[in-house]
């Protein structure tokens, strides 16, 4: 490897990515975008879903119960009906995610609840299960005790089971998908822009210039590779400081070992791209290849949905995605204060990855048109 | 990374061997590529004396660029044996990039860098440090006329002055042997000839060309040709000795209706081509000595007054006829 060469490529590649203004823009906009657009889309905690109240009893008992489950803001009551069929429709029609139906013997089955095993709850509501997130929020109103709500002198039913929340106390939303945005934003942009620089040279026909000089496979690689780099920690350094601005996302860990994890990812996001480039032979080719690796990183890495929750071959699958690593490696040091040495395995493992994607990419190069 | 013998230098002509300079440029035996069932280049001999300006001429996929490519390195050859400057290729092509320019078809060099930035990416990649560099990309913007784009993105150039871009790149490096792909096939007139003059300046400094083009008053400036035809070498030769070497003879027919008097000889035994040129017909015959008198003979029945007389071959008739005899013996097969 020549140094003066593979300066020269850096230089190249930057003054190419200047005057690229559709890839600079995006160096920037992704992240931010993507930072603002998940940090306030995904929220687990719902509130206000859309809801109608179907209150056949008609009692100031069940207007106050009426009143006291609006007053969790779980549901938004902005449909009162007066059939079961109006309930039906509105569901159906998408208008409303839940209904909350009192039954005209409201009073009576509420005193009678809890003495006998037969007897049928006071209060039902409905919840349009077509949306899971939706069930479980909903799910939680049929732990509210109705009893002390209409007699504030009655006790309250004494919990069994506490529940302390490490690390995310008032369980916001944004604390666990921004590490991992890290992570995302990452694979797109690392992916996508290594995979394309690369092929485009094959595809503009530089190439064929550029093989017929001393240049060498591994100078070409690297050099167009390394402003990557460079890119992605400016990326890391975007989406934390947003991150904590915006979200007030707490940096537990030490800011090095944040820093460490990410460049190891980045540079197995930019092997994974080179090892693309390899199989592509369109700058097109090369987008949907990465998209097709994007996909199940996305899904499976933990960032959606919990990785525990998935079953095995899944689980086995997402071992081998370097976001699945990276996810817990940022989590844990973001949020956990976890250090390099009690997250090594990932780190092992993202090392591991990097070895075997630019092995077989440099095997698949050759400096020859055919 | 493969490495040069130790005593190359980065850079400058190596000082000749004993013996070398007596020795051809390209020494091809036998070259022969193929593509899945398709042969592009089949069996080639071919032999290229230094400091010349060496053609190839031949249709679009005849083979012309296959050949060129397997002669850098950058395409294996599937037979034959190949030696440039005396390496033998594939197998020492690192060690001959050092020393060979190439030129490719299409403009290759980036569109978004600007003239002066593409120099200088060129000499790096040639491993020339920077006080080099300076001093050869100002000489090479200075000798071929660019000093007033050095600012501009390549990719906003006009054909003729990416053309001379890319050749500027491709001598950046004073290489021995440089071998251009059809370099003229995107540029007027005008700038073709200031590129042949730029051609002929670096033979007269002891560099070697290779240039394929289907232009003939490009072949005809050629100190020696090839003509190309569906993979083979058909012809060889000077320019002079091509036409001398020409079997039959060249007729031109002056009439008043040249088209309808064409297609009146369009079956007549003896003749291989016809081409229209102006108000006359030009007409690649064979040696038989009646065959005058019966194109005149032909002509009359067809209601057709005319002139006509022999004339020297040039090298369009020498294409046309070693591209023509393939066309003709295929058609007998």
């Amino acid at each position: 490897m020549n140094l003066r060469r593979l300066f020269a490529i850096v230089v190249k590649e930057l003054r190419q990515l200047r005057r690229d203004k559709l890839t600079f823009a995006m160096i920037v906009g992704i992240p931010t975008m993507q930072l603002l657009l998940f940090g306030y889309a995904i929220n687990m905690d719902i509130r206000h879903l859309p809801a109608a109240i179907l209150d056949q009893a008609h009692t100031a008992q069940s207007r106050q119960i009426v009143a006291a489950i609006a007053q969790t803001q779980v549901l938004d009551f902005d449909y009162r009906l007066r059939t079961p069929q109006d309930l039906d429709e509105l569901l159906r029609q998408g208008r409303i995610s839940a209904a909350v139906v009192v039954p005209p013997d409201f009073e009576r089955r509420l005193i009678q609840a809890g003495t006998d095993e037969r007897d049928r709850p006071p209060l039902q509501i409905v919840v349009d299960g077509s949306d899971q997130t939706v069930q479980q929020a909903v799910r939680q109103l049929a732990a509210l005790p109705l009893k002390p709500l209409l007699d504030p002198t009655a006790s309250a039913p004494p919990a069994n089971v506490e529940i302390v929340n490490f690390y995310n106390p008032s369980r916001r939303a944004p604390v666990n998908t921004v590490p991992g945005l890290i992570g995302v934003i990452l694979t797109m942009t690392m992916v996508l822009f290594t995979a394309m620089a690369l092929v485009r040279e094959r595809e503009r026909g530089n190439l064929e210039f550029l093989i017929a000089t001393p240049v060498s496979p591994t100078e070409l690689t690297v050099g167009k590779v390394l402003p990557f780099v460079g890119i992605g920690l400016v990326q890391v350094t975007l989406v934390l400081l947003l991150g904590v601005a915006i979200f007030r996302v707490p940096i537990h860990g030490r800011l090095i070992d944040v820093y460490v994890a990410s460049l190891v990812f980045i540079v197995a996001s930019l092997a994974l791209g080179v090892f693309l480039s390899t199989l592509a032979k369109s700058q097109f080719q090369a987008m949907q290849l990465a998209f097709f690796t994007f996909l199940p990183q996305i899904l499976l890495s933990g960032f959606m949905f919990p990785y525990a929750g998935m079953p095995k071959p899944a689980q086995w699958l997402a071992e081998i995605f370097p976001m699945t690593h990276f996810m817990r490696l940022i989590r844990g040091i973001l949020l956990r204060a976890a250090t390099l040495a009690d997250l090594w395995p990932d780190l092992a493992a993202l090392g591991v990855f990097i070895v075997v994607m630019l092995g077989i990419a440099i095997a698949r190069t050759r400096k020859r048109l055919d | 990374m493969p490495s040069a013998p130790s005593a190359l230098p980065a850079f400058g002509h190596l000082p000749l061997q004993a013996g070398e300079g007596k020795t051809a440029a390209i020494v091809a035996r036998g070259l022969t590529r193929t593509f899945g069932k398709v042969t592009a280049v089949d069996h080639i001999n071919l032999t290229v004396a230094r400091a010349q300006v060496y053609g190839f001429l031949g249709p679009n996929g005849s083979g012309k660029s296959t050949t060129i490519r397997m002669l850098c390195g950058l395409l294996l050859p599937s037979a034959g044996t190949i030696d440039v400057l005396g390496y033998k290729i594939p197998q020492q092509a690192e060690a001959l990039k050092r020393r060979i320019g190439y030129m490719t078809q299409k403009f290759s060099l980036y569109d978004d860098l600007t003239v002066r930035e593409n120099l200088e990416f060129v000499a790096a990649v040639h491993e020339l440090d920077r006080a080099q560099s300076g001093t050869r990309v100002a000489e090479l913007l200075d000798l071929y006329w660019l000093g007033d784009q050095r600012d501009q993105l390549a990719g906003t150039l006009s054909g003729g002055q990416k053309q001379r871009l890319a050749l500027a790149a491709a001598v950046l490096h004073k290489p021995e042997l440089l071998l251009l792909d059809e370099p003229t096939s995107a540029v007027d007139p005008q700038s073709r000839r200031e590129f042949w003059d730029s051609l002929f300046a670096l033979t007269d400094a002891g560099t070697t060309i290779l240039v394929s083009t289907h232009y003939m008053d490009e072949a005809e400036r050629c100190h020696r040709l090839a003509i190309l035809d569906r993979g083979h070498l058909v012809a060889d030769g000077t320019p002079h000795e091509l036409e001398d070497a020409l079997p039959g003879q060249v007729l031109l027919i002056d009439c008043a209706n040249p088209r309808a008097a064409q297609d009146a000889l369009a079956h007549l035994p003896g003749i291989s081509a016809t081409a229209q040129i102006g108000a006359s017909l030009r007409v690649l015959g064979d040696d038989s000595a009646d065959l005058q008198s019966r194109i005149v003979a032909n002509l009359r029945t067809a209601g057709i007054d005319a002139r006509v007389e022999t004339t020297r071959p040039n090298l369009e008739d020498v294409f046309v006829a070693a591209t023509r005899g393939a066309t003709s013996a295929d058609r007998h097969a």
